[in-house]
């Protein structure tokens, strides 16, 4: 009998972008929480680049905020630089994306995590997942230490079987320098869980005093810097630029010749890795005819000389390495801090869980982050949110946080996840989104804030807030759609002088406002009024865009009907006539939850459906 | 998806079959929106009229006022009726263009092309019939669905296909570029890239304006070729339809003027559907009933695809022959020269060789000679015609899907020409490849498009 120290509500294994939100979110709303880690001092790390945010992630930072997660906060606190991209787009596409100081966020996650009541942490290596008739009761460490628990969640990133390559070379690790996770798998297997394997890779870091950065282009954040979170008011940390320099022939011919000293080529990695990611090799070989490729050199922080050199990830031997970074303006004399490496791990198929990450197998064992396929520390965060808070809700016998597709970019990433499941690294694109018009950047409190707080992780200052802020916002439309403008000759030069037609008649300011040429700016110098510049942009999209808007959110509402035809979890799909052998298995690997999930199975045809719904309404009726 | 709380319509009667024929609508929008399009006879609303009660009037498009038909309007208000919903049925004159150019104006005004089975799926869900009943309609839809999965493999090795895939191939090019630009605006991507669009888009508007056009084509598949059989009396054009049907169909004897109204019959050439008629023949008479049966020949021939022209050999070409090709002019006509076994081939030809200008067939309708040989041509004559349209649509379902795409891309455009931003010009873009998607079965899903992208673009930061 193993030692046994004690028992949890929820036990968490792992410290990184999904572990923190997990325990949190459960420490937080009452569980007694603990967090292992194999390395203390890793809580929070950034394994890859010092940044957070950019399409669809900022999004999801966002949302993590709306919902009472920490993300957010953490990348404000740490936050070096922000820039809103896509200004020129559309507010849908608008996103937000910072660079972040390592270790100011690592502080922020391990202070946040030590000080929050009913949290332990601990390091240690979780062995093995220990279960009694399908349910999970606890873990066992490398100590042999037992911990029961009502509920795992297990985030461990890349950890789990973790296998650096860098050339030829090859080693055990979780992340450059760590332990990896080599028994934990194995129990995993053992429980029946279907395991795969992954690969990613990230560049070298270089020494900041031997870069001429005279040779690059410079790229500065937003002033004043934009936060992403709601609670906070302001940035304090100075701001430091970004800066870009290019790959070049040279750069290509010396990749060319070396890549048979390629792990990746050479067919020493196996795993599956991400598309949109790809090695500078990758670019060189599949994108032969491109001359130049960018290279964004990222400040790691305030108090540190070491820099990001974003854009040449790969697995080259070192010498080749050096010779790559030492080919590009700027780097010639370039001294490599830490190399470049490529590391494949393994991760658990995650058609395997429930819209809740519970395990379809094991009751109470929730799943997050990478180990299901994901990529991207926002996506390991939403799901390490929604895990915590779904393992709470599960203990307290409460109905579970499910966001929809319509909802949430979290909702498309786990409705993807569990619905369609994921061959390479899954990262979010905002092309994923059917309804992209209505998971905006600015309107995450709207779609989100109040199911935080019915949940209980929105305090009464942040959501009193949000109340204060939408208020404004529709007293401020209320005023657009009243206020009513006459012709007048002042009136039609101001027009005029913004490029749009002059009036005739008489025109409410919502009116004006929808003109493409005009915007709150021109509006408020008609008319002034005293509202916020936060909430003068809200307006703005929400008016300009209120047709498309409506449009989709009928379509949405078409859809959610679908949704709400809901598939009890011990209907049978077997012996429903017409039904092909492909599409039973199909239904019956995934078990969707409704009709819409059902439909979106990859391989399900309308006219399957079409049965489904019979043979549906005969299990209602039949009881 | 299809949403089962929307306003359906289908054309409820078979195809190219009856005098009559039938459109029906279900839905809670079938009575307000059949009132829009309905100009009654008698002074009434639809909306007031009692359950189960028949109108006569006209079906008008309320836009340009054009009266397409006169019918009668069945109003049936739920929840008696098949699907438990409001029900309007549309009584119309039976042809084929009629039918479907109501249907186009129900789905220009609202309402939804009902999937395979979905009167009967609704009727089930709405508890009007029993689970045997609603599964058999099931099994039938499988069926069904999986004759159109035959029909669209054999599509698939066609023009249709290869022109949807070209469609669809440049319009995920466009998606993928624009979705690029969106999602990855930090990539060192050319802005240049997105001036074409708009050529490119216009094109394709044109393309599918084209199929669409070409969709009337279809019907020589669904109804099949028409054929008509017409010649001087007594030449031998009821033997002839005899033989090519193998069977005794028309009453044939030695007095002219036998058949004194139009025979309709049907038969296969390989694999396509002919549909053959046989007409009185064309002679200038006081005979009342035959006046009548020459008045339906000339509208046989107005209507036919195809005109076989029957001359008895054995008298020599007469100007009664001649009078009867001449009338023909314009139409897709073969002249098939009949009892060959009378006078030898050679002299039939020696005899003809004038009409070189025409496709001229020499047959006995009375020992079967030739008969096999014109069938290839009419074949020949048939298929030929198809083939110069680019493609051909068989199913009201595409068609409509193809006017939705093109209707989607008019709107891209327009979002592209008042400078809309990317994610406005996206949604109907989206839209369109959805649309066409749904034709040639492929789902272009965001991986698809995520696909495309990282193949074209170089990404990765």
């Amino acid at each position: 009998m193993p030692f046994k120290e004690t028992d949890y509500d929820v036990i968490v294994i792992g410290g990184g972008h999904a572990g923190c939100e997990a325990a949190l979110a459960s420490s937080r709303l009452g569980m007694k929480t603990c967090l292992f880690t194999i390395n203390i001092d890793s809580i929070g790390h950034m394994s890859c680049n010092p940044a957070i945010g950019g399409l669809a992630k900022g999004h999801i930072v966002r949302e993590i905020d709306a919902l009472g997660g920490e993300m957010a906060r953490a990348a404000d606190f740490a936050g070096i630089q922000f820039r809103m991209l896509n200004l020129s787009k559309g507010p849908a596409v608008w996103a937000l994306r910072s660079q972040a100081d390592r270790n100011l966020y690592k502080q922020h996650m391990r202070k946040t995590l030590e000080e929050q009541p009913n949290l332990t942490i601990k390091q240690g290596i979780v062995e093995q997942i220990i279960t009694e008739d399908g349910t999970v009761c606890g873990v066992i460490t490398n100590l042999g230490v037992f911990y029961g628990a009502k509920a795992v969640i297990v985030t461990t990133g890349t950890f789990l079987k973790g296998l650096i390559h860098i050339g030829l070379e090859q080693f055990v690790a979780g992340r450059a320098g760590e332990f990896a996770s080599i028994g934990l798998s194995d129990s995993l297997k053992s429980l029946g869980f279907e395991i795969g394997r992954l690969k990613t890779g990230t560049p070298p870091r270089l020494d900041a005093k031997t870069i001429d950065f005279s040779q690059t282009e410079t790229q500065y954040g937003d002033d004043p810097p934009i936060p992403f979170s709601y609670k906070t008011k302001e940035i304090h940390n100075p701001q430091l630029p970004c800066f870009i320099t290019y790959t070049n022939q040279t750069t290509h011919d010396i990749i060319r010749g070396n890549l048979d000293r390629s792990p990746l080529y050479g067919g020493r990695i196996t795993g599956i890795g991400p598309r949109y990611c790809p090695s500078i090799e990758d670019k060189v070989v599949r994108f032969s005819d491109k001359e130049r490729h960018q290279v964004f050199l990222e400040p790691e922080g305030l108090q540190t000389k070491e820099y990001y050199a974003n854009g040449i990830s790969t697995s080259l031997p070192y010498d080749v390495q050096l010779r790559i970074v030492r080919s590009i303006p700027g780097l010639q004399n370039a001294e490599i801090m830490r190399p470049a490496y490529a590391i494949e791990y393994d991760f658990v198929f995650p058609t395997q869980l429930y819209h809740t990450l519970e395990t379809k197998k094991i009751k109470g064992l929730f799943l997050a982050g990478q180990i299901n396929g994901t990529s991207g520390y926002e996506e390991a965060a939403g799901q390490g949110l929604i895990a915590g808070i779904n393992a709470t809700m599960k203990i307290l016998g409460k109905e579970p946080l499910i966001l929809r597709r319509d909802e949430a970019y979290i909702g498309v990433l786990i409705d993807d996840l569990v619905t369609k499941g994921t061959n390479e690294p899954y990262r979010m694109f905002t092309s994923r989104a059917e309804h992209r018009l209505l998971l905006r950047h600015d309107n995450a409190d709207v779609r989100l804030m109040q199911k935080g707080r019915d949940i209980g992780l929105i305090d009464d200052d942040t959501f009193e807030e949000f109340k204060h802020r939408r208020q404004s916002v529709a007293d401020e439309i209320h005023r657009l759609k009243t206020t009513r403008v006459f012709p007048s000759v002042d009136v039609n030069a101001l027009l005029q002088e913004k490029g749009t037609s002059p009036i005739s008649e008489v025109i409410t300011l919502e009116k004006l406002l929808k003109r493409p040429e005009i915007d709150m700016d021109f509006i408020n110098t008609i008319s002034p009024s005293e509202i916020t510049k936060e909430v003068s942009q809200l307006v703005e999209i929400e008016v300009k865009y209120e047709g498309y808007i409506q449009r989709q959110l009928e379509i949405a509402e078409r859809m959610s009907k679908l949704e709400s035809r809901r598939i009890p979890d011990d209907f049978r799909y077997e012996g429903i006539p017409g039904l092909s052998n492909e599409v039973l298995e199909k239904l019956k690997k995934i078990k969707p939850s409704n009709i819409g999930q059902a439909s979106r199975i990859p391989g399900i045809t309308p006219a399957a459906i079409s049965i489904l719904l019979v043979a549906l309404e005969r299990h209602t009726r039949n009881g | 998806m299809k949403n089962l709380n929307d306003t359906i319509a289908a054309i409820s009667t078979p195809i190219g079959v009856g005098g009559i024929g039938i459109i029906r609508i279900s839905g809670k929008d079938a009575i307000p929106i059949a009132e829009t399009l309905f100009k009654p006879k008698r002074n009434i609303k639809l909306s007031d009229v009692d359950s189960h009660t028949i109108h006569y009037g006209f079906i008008r498009d309320p836009k340009t006022n054009e009266i397409f038909d006169e019918v009668l309007l069945t109003v049936m208000w739920a929840p008696k009726t098949y699907t438990k919903e409001d029900i309007v049925e549309i009584n119309c004159h039976g042809g084929y263009l009629t039918l479907s150019k109501i249907l186009n104006l129900l789905l220009k005004n609202g309402i939804r092309l009902a999937e395979p089975g979905e009167f009967t799926l609704r009727a089930f869900l709405n508890g009007r019939i029993d689970l045997t009943r609603a599964e058999a309609v099931m099994d039938l839809i499988t069926a069904k669905s999986e004759a159109a999965m035959r029909l669209a493999m054999r599509h698939l090795q066609g023009q249709l296909n290869d022109i949807l895939s070209d469609l669809e191939n440049k319009l995920l090019d466009i998606v993928s570029l624009y979705e690029a630009h969106v999602d990855f605006p930090e990539e060192d991507l050319d802005g240049n890239d997105l001036k074409n669009v708009l050529d490119t888009i216009e094109d394709l508007i044109q393309n599918l304006n084209r199929l669409s056009e070409g969709f009337h084509y279809s019907r020589l598949i669904k109804e099949g070729v028409g054929v008509c059989i017409i010649g001087a009396p007594n030449v031998g054009k009821s033997s002839l339809l005899n033989k090519l049907l193998l069977k005794d169909r028309a009453i044939v004897t030695p007095i002219p003027g036998t058949t004194r109204d139009v025979i309709e019959d049907s038969l296969e050439i390989n694999g396509l559907p002919v549909r053959i008629i046989d007409t009185a023949g064309i002679r200038d008479t006081d005979d009342i009933i035959e006046k009548e049966g020459i008045k339906r020949t000339r509208m046989a021939v107005e209507l036919a695809d195809i005109v076989i022209v029957v001359c008895d050999i054995s008298k020599g070409i007469s100007q009664e022959d001649l009078l009867m090709i001449e009338q023909t002019r314009g139409k897709k006509t073969i002249i098939a020269i009949n009892k060959v076994d009378l006078t030898g081939l050679d002299l039939a030809r020696q005899k003809t060789n004038f009409l070189s200008n025409h496709e001229v067939c020499y047959i006995s309708a009375l020992n079967g000679f030739g008969i096999s040989g014109l069938k290839d041509v009419i074949f020949k004559i048939a298929v030929g015609n198809m083939v110069k349209t680019d493609a051909i649509i068989s199913n009201e379902r595409h068609k409509h899907l193809i006017d939705m795409t093109s209707k989607a891309l008019h709107n891209v455009v327009q979002e592209i020409r008042q400078d809309s931003p990317i994610d406005i010009i996206l949604i109907p873009l989206r839209e369109g490849l959805l649309y066409l998607g749904e034709i040639t079965g492929r789902v272009i899903s965001d991986e698809a498009i995520l696909d495309r992208i990282f193949s074209k673009f170089c990404i990765g930061k």
